[in-house]
Parts: C-alpha cells; structure tokens; sequence
C-alpha cells in the first residue's frame, strides 16, 4: 500500500507504442534512478503518470498507495500526492511564482479554510534560501526569462513547498551547473524521507553521486531490461547500452 | 420632418408611447430640457438601428438590437431600497454618495459641510436640472456621440431624468472619491443612467460609477452617458463599472474633455451584460495634457462586449494614451475598434493605442481594429493589438500542480489585469476592482 506502483504499463502517443509493458515498484522512503537513452520512454513515463492527455494508455495498471491513479484526472493526482518536475518547465508569463505556488497550495485545501499568508511566505522564502533561489523570483512570472538552471531549481522549489509523496524528477540535472547540482541535489536530500517516494530520471551517474540511489533501473524500448543497485549507474556511465542492449538480445 | 410616421414600430426597442407615459410621469420638466428631449426623441426614431454595413458596427451582434420588450420601470417599494441601499456599501470610502434605483434616488449622502462651503456641487440630475439649470443647459448632452450610438444618445438624452452632476470649482481638491451607485430592479426596466463631472481649473476629483442588477437572473435594458470636463490643470480621475445583469442589454458611452495642462484618467471595469456597448472618446482641448483610457473586460459564456474609441487631439503637445484588456472565457466574444485622430494643428501630439487579448478558451473570439487618422506632420503615434492565449502546455502544467483549469484561468486573468490596476493610486479602489473579478469567476 505504502507504494507507487507500475504494472504493465504500456502506452502510446499519437498510435505508437512507446512504453510496452513496463513495470515498477516505487515504494515510500527509497529513491530509484532511471537511465536509458534517448528516446527509450522516460520523459513518456513520467508525463503518462502526470496524466498528459497525449499519451494514451492502453493497458496495465498504476496504483497510488494502492488507490487507481489511472482513474485520476491530471490535478487530482497531483493534489493526491504525484509530483512531477518537468524535464521542459513551461513559461506561464504574467503569473508570479509566489501566487503560482499559493494556488497550488491553496488548491489543495478545502473552500473554507484559511491560508496563512504570513507563515506561506517565511516557508517559500527558507525554501527558496536553501535552493540559493533569490527572493526577489517570488515576484517573476513563472519560468519566463529563467535560466535552464533557473527553471530547475525553481522546478524542486514548487516540490518543496507541495510537499509531495511521490516524486517523478525528469532530467533535474540537465542544464545544471556543478555548484547548482549540488544545490538542487541537497534540495532533493532533504526531502528524502520515510513519508516520500522519489524516482529520479538522468542521463548522469554525476547526479547520483549527490542523491544516491536505492536502486537503478534501465529503461530500452519503452521497458525497463536491467534493474541493479547504484553500481548500475557507474557501469552505464562508463560503458554506455549497447552492452545491455547485446544481453537483451542474446536473452541473457 | 415628422419622422413618428415613418418609423416601422416593429424594429423599434421603445415605442412611441413610451414617451408620452414618460412625460405624463414627469409634467414638471424645465422647458429648456423638455424642449431636448422632444427633439431626442424624435431624433431617436428618425435614425436608423445599427447594422453591420455601418463601420462603426463592423464585426458586431446587432441582432437583437432592435426589437425589446423593455419599457419604463415602476417606482420601487420602500423594502427593496433599504435592502440596495444597504447593498450599495462598495466600492469602500467616499466623500458623497449617491444611490439609484431605477433611475429613483434611493439614498443621498451628501458632501461635507467643508466640501460644500467650498462651492462643490453633487446633486442628482432630478433635482439639478432645476436648481443648476445655468450649468446643465450649458454642459448637458453637449458632446454629440458619433461613435456609432448616436441613436443611442439621442434615446438617453429624451429618456434620462436622473443621475449625478458634479461640479468642482477652481482649485478645489477632493481626496476620497465621489459614487454614483446604479441600480436596474424590475424585469423589463430601462434605465438611462447620467454623470457629468465638471472639474474646474486645477480641480482634483476621483469618481466612481457602479452599475449593477439587483438580480442576476432578471434581464434590463440601459443606457448610460457619462461626461468628464477637466479644466486648465485639473486632475479627473474616473471609475466605470459596467455590472448589468448577463441577461441584459447595455449601452455607456463615456466622453472625457481635457482642457490645458489637465490630466484625465478613466479606468473601466466591464463583467455583465448579455451585450455591451461601450464607446470611450477623449478629447484633447487644451496643449500640455494627458488623457488616459483604461479598460478591463472579463466575458464569460456568450458574452459579447463590443468596444470603439476615439482619441481626438485638437491642440499640440499633448498626450492620449489607450489600454483595453480583454480576457475571453468560453464562447464569449469581444470588438475593439479605437481610432487615434489627430488634427493638423495638433503638433507633438504623442498618442498611443494598445488592445490586449487574452483567449482563455479555443471557442472565444476577440476581434481588433485599431486605426490612426493623422494629420498633423510632426506626431509619435502608436497602436496595436495583440491576442495571447492559455495553450495546452500552460495548462497542462498548472494542472499537473493540481490548480483546476479555472483557477489557471483566474490566475491568468489576475496577472493580465495587473498592468492596468496597478496604475490605481487609491488601494481601496484597486482592491474593488479585483473584489468584482473574483466575484465573476467564483459565479462563473
Ligand atoms: N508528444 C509526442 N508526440 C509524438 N511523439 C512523442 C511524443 N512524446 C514522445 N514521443 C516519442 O516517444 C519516444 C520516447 O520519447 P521520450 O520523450 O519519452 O524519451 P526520453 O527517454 O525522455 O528521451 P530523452 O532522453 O531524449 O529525454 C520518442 O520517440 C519520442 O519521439
Ligand atoms: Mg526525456
């Protein structure tokens, strides 16, 4: 129950299988990696569990502490617990980040309560100091003008101030410099926990020197083929797929 | 011309005898007004009802125009206006108030000793038209429309019998704003609501008009002119909150004077009616002034608000600026048509015109025309138009954060908004304005 759990998963975009059959076990208080290379079906993943109206699903089933989330429309899995940090963040000029996040936040409580303007504030900014964001971004719109850089941090900002159970962080690491990886990689530390689950999609070993994974899968065609703990990543850093694509296809 | 005779009753929105009821109501008129509005009214059957041919109604719904069920409202009963009176509490502060019920004075707070003493004049048109008749004769219905509603003006002027006049002398300074408060009450009613500002040189005045229905679901039809003159050096700044029923049909047309070194701001709130008209004309008298028009529109459902303005310089080195937003939910539907004209001697004239869009749905439709009629050689002169919209990334990122599609298109609206309440130096009055966009989203 304490899980987000995949199972045979297949789904497609505009009539093409991209995910076949994929299954995946994340439960609270581990974090996974997911590697593979382009076009496997990450990005896929992440977005067919977000919801995304594109990515059909055909089959298999996807269960959140074991309630259906297939059945959930795109913001309710999100104010039921799902979070994801886009790989692309989108720009949404005219609306700043600090009253983009209070809606989130207030969307996730009923009609008639209160919200503590003053209290949201002193979180947002001590989350925004441990992210090295500087406060004068409450008052940006969101994701206009950032930085690659920028639009990820802000990206584990909203995580933190959401408060998720389980997190899908879609190539974090891409566009960050070293300082800023460490950063965002201690943000994602932080809310590490008993309560939370967390998978990690990256192209880098580098990244997962700073959040150390549970466990590593490896994602070809839309499935994942190899799964092994965090050496795993160390060995794809430094021998790439092909050598997992040749196992696969010699049925190893 | 005997005009009565050659009208086709059946295309008409008022009937001929809806006149004479209206002059057996009020026998009491002073001549000088009674003579106006024969003339009105005759006026009024003679010229034709809009139709898309006519350039001032390009792009417009004028189907349904023509023939209404609408007649003159009855008194209201004395229940119901302490209830409005009570319901007329925003938009928060004021210096005077004034408050209408189908064109019925339903409650008058008046103006300080201190503002009184000082020469200022805030009476309601029933009893101006004879006590101030020297200021009325002069400034009453003196602008003649020309943006399309000619028809329309003419109606108001032989219909309308009640509204505010404002008369600020010279160098007088009023800090909280003056309100004007209109109610439309009984199903049917047409109503003919009237301000007219008269600030004198150097005069400072802020003034609000808030139109609404007492019923959402009851439908009205109303008319409204409202007219600011601003004296050498005077400040007017001006609130129009077009909050009619969206059953009903609505016409305003606002027509701001500025006279020599004056500075003019209107600000309009549009959220109701059913179809909206609304014309906004500033007029550059004087050299050395500033003339701003700002409007907000927030259309829901079928909607449609349809918008023409004017900037007319006539004297050189001035300044006219324009920004109308409008934000566009569901099938809704607005026109914005502004002309910048400026005269030959109208040099180092600087005039700008700018219409926002913001489409919140694929099935909205906001039409633009901007235009420039210049003649004077030595001008900076700018208009355009731009049409944003929420595409299905936005979306779909707001949603994956668990914000449901109309608070995305809430906070949308309130971001696009912004640019324009933020220019609002009274927080109280800013603050108004935000209350009622709320207030539409959480009826819609
Ligand atoms: N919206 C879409 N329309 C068409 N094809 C799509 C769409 N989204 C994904 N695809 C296709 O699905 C396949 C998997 O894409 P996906 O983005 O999931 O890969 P990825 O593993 O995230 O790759 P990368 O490492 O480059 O981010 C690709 O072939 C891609 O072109
Ligand atoms: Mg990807």
């Amino acid at each position: 129950m304490r899980s987000l759990e995949v199972e045979n998963l297949t789904v497609s975009v505009e009539g093409k299988t991209i995910l076949n059959n994929l299954s995946l076990n994340l439960p609270k208080g581990e974090v996974h990696a997911i590697m593979g290379p382009n076009g496997s079906g990450k990005s896929t993943l992440a977005k067919a569990l977000a919801g995304h109206e594109h990515y059909t699903v055909s089959s298999g089933a996807v269960l959140m502490d074991g309630e259906n989330l297939l059945d959930l429309e795109v913001d309710q899995r999100a104010r039921a617990g799902l979070f994801m940090a886009f790989q692309y963040p989108v720009e949404i000029p005219g609306v700043s980040i600090a009253n983009f996040i209070r809606a989130a936040l207030k969307a996730r409580q009923g009609e008639e309560d209160s919200f503590d303007a003053l209290a949201y504030y002193r979180r947002l900014y001590a989350e925004m100091d441990r992210l090295g964001i500087d406060r004068k971004f409450t008052g940006r719109s969101v994701n206009e003008g950032f930085s690659g850089g920028e639009k990820k941090r802000c990206e584990i900002l909203q995580m933190a101030m959401l408060e998720p159970k389980y997190c899908v962080l879609d190539e974090t690491d891409s566009g960050l410099d070293i300082d800023a990886l460490k950063i965002v990689a201690a943000g994602v530390n932080h809310m590490r926990g008993e309560d939370r689950g967390i998978l990690v999609i990256t192209h880098y070993q580098r990244l997962l020197n700073h959040i150390v994974p549970d466990y590593v899968h490896v994602i070809v065609d839309g499935r994942i083929v190899k799964s092994g703990d965090k050496s795993l990543a160390v060995e794809v850093e430094e021998r790439g797929y092909d050598w997992i694509k040749e196992e696969m296809a010699a049925g190893v | 011309m005997s005009p009565v005779t050659t009208v086709n009753r059946e295309s008409e929105l008022l009937t001929e005898s809806v006149f004479e009821q209206f002059q057996g109501r009020h026998p009491d008129l002073p001549p000088w007004l009674l003579q106006q509005k024969r003339q009105s009214w005759m006026e009024y059957r003679s010229l034709p009802l809009p139709n898309r041919k006519m350039e001032s109604w390009r792009f417009s719904n004028v189907r349904g125009l023509g023939v209404g069920p609408f007649g003159l409202a009855n008194a209201i009963n004395g229940r119901s206006r302490a209830a409005l009176a009570a319901r007329s509490q925003d938009p928060g502060s004021y210096a005077g108030r004034l408050v209408f019920g189908n064109d019925d004075l339903l409650e008058n707070s008046p103006l300080s000793r201190e503002l009184t003493e000082k020469g200022v004049i805030f009476e309601p048109l029933q009893t101006a038209f004879s006590k101030h008749s020297g200021i009325l004769e002069e400034f009453y219905m003196a602008q003649k429309s020309d943006l399309g509603s000619e028809k329309f003006a003419a109606l108001h002027t032989a219909l309308n019998r009640n509204g505010t006049l404002l008369y600020v002398p010279e160098n007088v300074e009023i800090r909280l704003p003056l309100v004007s408060r209109h109610w439309a009450i009984s199903e049917n009613a047409a109503v003919f609501p009237h301000t007219l500002v008269i600030a004198r040189d150097r005069a400072r005045v802020v003034f609000v008009d808030v139109y609404s229905s007492s019923e959402a679901s009851s439908r009205q039809f109303a008319c409204a002119v409202s007219t600011l003159y601003a004296g050498a050096g005077a400040e007017v700044e001006y609130h129009h909150v077009q909050n009619w029923s969206e059953r009903s049909l609505s016409f305003n047309t606002l027509t701001a004077i500025a006279h020599r070194d004056s500075r003019i701001r209107a600000f309009g709130m549009n959220l109701g009616s059913k179809f909206s008209r609304n014309e906004g004309h500033s007029i550059i008298e004087g050299p050395g002034c500033n003339a701003e028009l700002y409007s907000l529109s927030l259309s829901h459902l079928d909607q449609e608000m349809d918008q023409r303005t004017r900037q007319t310089h006539r004297a050189p080195h001035a300044r006219s600026n324009l920004l109308f937003k409008n934000a566009l939910l569901d099938s809704s539907k607005t026109i914005f048509s502004g002309l910048i004209k400026v005269d030959k001697s109208a040099q180092q004239t600087d005039a700008y015109q700018t219409n926002r869009n913001l489409l919140l749905s694929p099935k909205a439709e906001a039409n633009s025309l901007p235009g420039l009629e210049i003649l004077a050689n030595d001008v900076k002169c700018s208009h355009g138009a731009t049409t944003g919209q929420l595409d299905e990334n936005q979306l779909f990122y707001f949603l994956a954060r668990g914000i449901g599609k109309r608070a995305a298109q809430q906070l949308l609206v309130f971001g696009f908004f912004e640019e324009v309440l933020e220019k609002i130096d009274n927080p109280e009055l800013a603050e108004y304005h935000r209350r009622l966009v709320h207030e539409k989203f959480r009826n819609s």
